[in-house]
């Protein structure tokens, strides 16, 4: 690892200036970033941590939404979400190991947009609201191809609001060496229509799904989307699965999360 | 270079660190505790696991600087002053739970993680809590024995012997 100078302000204005600095980088959990930095594959002047920062933690629920500050822990979304949104709660209940969800966060998470990470997914199938130090992003705008987002460098993910649905649920296909999404399916069921997230499988990273969103729009059951097969034009082939294996997982979980949310 | 204060297994301890400086590095390195082990490069193995605030982390995927202030607990705080075992300790020699070791100060650490929170938890909640402490040796079936029997359960029943 290159050396760096660490800081650790307590305020996202504060942060928010310290990222000013050339090849400054915010630091989260640092569940990805340190091994990263380990690997010399970063090598960021000055690391701002942002875990000292309270007004970027916690989970709230207030009408029909969620609100999740950016440096919220995944144990701590486990817990606090169960209530409100349980296919949310299971999901960060699930992502890794017990000891990168004491450490990894929400914020971290749809920033660095890995293409197989479970949140995308949640994010993008619950029409997600990503909140910044400077604006609101809708999900439908928010992620833009595999490691690409539409923030700016230095811009902080605070918080994510999640519309809360009336049925949901997420099913993962583990890698097992990893235990990131081999392919993930987020499926919410809202009053004004179903949406259909896919991680894991895209060259492009995570995506909507239409043809089922519209089939499950009119009928919300498993056998609605049994006529149908993603396509595997553009997914991804590595020596964990084929293209064309990915495809036809995106049809089998996407079944399962129907019956699974009821 | 920045001073850092922590307490280790209940001892209050200090030192200089640069940013990059892993927690585990603190430890082994500037504390001589070597019981926390390195296993990997990628934060996949949990030998390297302990306890921030009665929490279980990664000690290689954080930095010292990020444990200013927190009370951490590593392996060597587990046994008592006499050298008596603890209750997971015990079992995992009774339960045959270890062949190199190499795994066993994260097994040890993740497993009271565990019990802390879950008393009494099933061979199925075991198995997951594992999922980020790789062992080359058991096949793990003993390391699971090992903790169910150290949370009170008959072990009777649990695969291999
Ligand atoms: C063994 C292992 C297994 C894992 N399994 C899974 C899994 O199953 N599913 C899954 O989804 N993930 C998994 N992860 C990744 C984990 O969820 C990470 O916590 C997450 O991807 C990154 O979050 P972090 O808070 O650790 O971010 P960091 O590693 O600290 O940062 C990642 C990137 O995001 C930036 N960043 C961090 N916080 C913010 C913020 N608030 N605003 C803007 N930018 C920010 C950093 O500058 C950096 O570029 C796994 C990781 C490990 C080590
Ligand atoms: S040394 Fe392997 S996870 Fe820390
Ligand atoms: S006993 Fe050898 S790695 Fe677990």
């Amino acid at each position: 690892m290159y050396a760096f100078d660490f800081e650790k302000p307590t305020s996202v204005a504060d942060a928010v200036v310290a990222l000013k600095d050339e090849d400054a980088l915010a630091l989260g959990g640092g569940q990805t970033l340190i091994p990263t930095l380990k690997q010399r594959l970063a090598s960021p002047s000055k690391l701002v941590s942002l875990m000292g920062i309270a007004e970027m933690q916690g989970v709230s629920a207030d009408g029909g939404t969620l609100t999740i500050g950016g440096g919220t822990k995944h144990a701590v979304v486990a817990a606090e979400a169960a209530s409100a949104y349980p296919a949310l709660a299971a999901l960060a209940g699930g992502i890794g190991d017990p000891a990168v969800r004491n450490r990894g966060t929400i914020g971290g998470s749809l920033a660095n947009n890995d293409p197989a990470a479970c949140y995308p997914s949640a994010a993008l199938a619950s029409g997600a609201t990503i909140v910044t130090d400077k604006r609101e992003i809708a999900a439908d705008d928010y992620f833009q191809g595999m490691f690409t987002t539409a923030l700016d460098e230095g811009e902080i993910v605070t918080a994510v609001k999640f519309p809360i649905p009336e049925a949901a649920n997420y099913q993962k296909f583990e890698q097992p060496a990893s235990r990131f999404a081999l392919v993930g399916v987020f499926v919410a069921k809202y009053a004004d229509g179903v949406r259909v997230a896919v991680t894991g499988a895209s060259e492009e990273g995570v995506f909507r799904w239409t043809e089922a969103e519209e089939a499950l729009s009119g009928n919300f059951s498993p056998d609605a989307v049994a006529g149908l097969a993603a396509s595997a034009d553009g997914m991804i082939t590595d020596l964990h699965g084929s293209g064309a294996y990915r495809a036809h997982l995106i049809g089998v979980l996407t079944k399962r999360a129907v019956a699974a949310a009821g | 270079m920045a001073k850092i204060s922590m307490k280790v297994n209940g001892r209050d301890v200090s030192g200089e660190v640069e940013g990059r400086t892993l927690l585990v590095q603190f430890l082994r390195d500037q504390l001589g505790l070597t019981g926390t082990h390195v296993g990997c490069d990628t934060s996949q193995c949990g030998a390297c696991t302990v306890q921030v605030d009665g929490k279980q982390v990664k000690s290689c995927t954080m930095f010292a600087a990020e444990a200013e202030g927190a009370e951490v607990s590593t392996i060597e705080g587990e046994a008592a002053q006499d050298g008596t075992l603890s209750a997971i300790q015990a079992a995992f020699q009774e339960h045959h739970g270890l062949q190199c070791g190499f795994c066993t100060p994260g097994m040890v650490m993740a497993a009271k993680s565990l019990l802390e929170v879950n008393p009494k938890p099933t061979e199925a909640e075991v198995r997951h809590h594992l999922e980020g402490n790789i062992c080359r040796c058991t096949g793990y079936h003993n390391i699971v024995k090992a903790i169910m029997a150290a949370s009170g359960q008959d072990v009777g029943a649990i695969a291999a012997e």
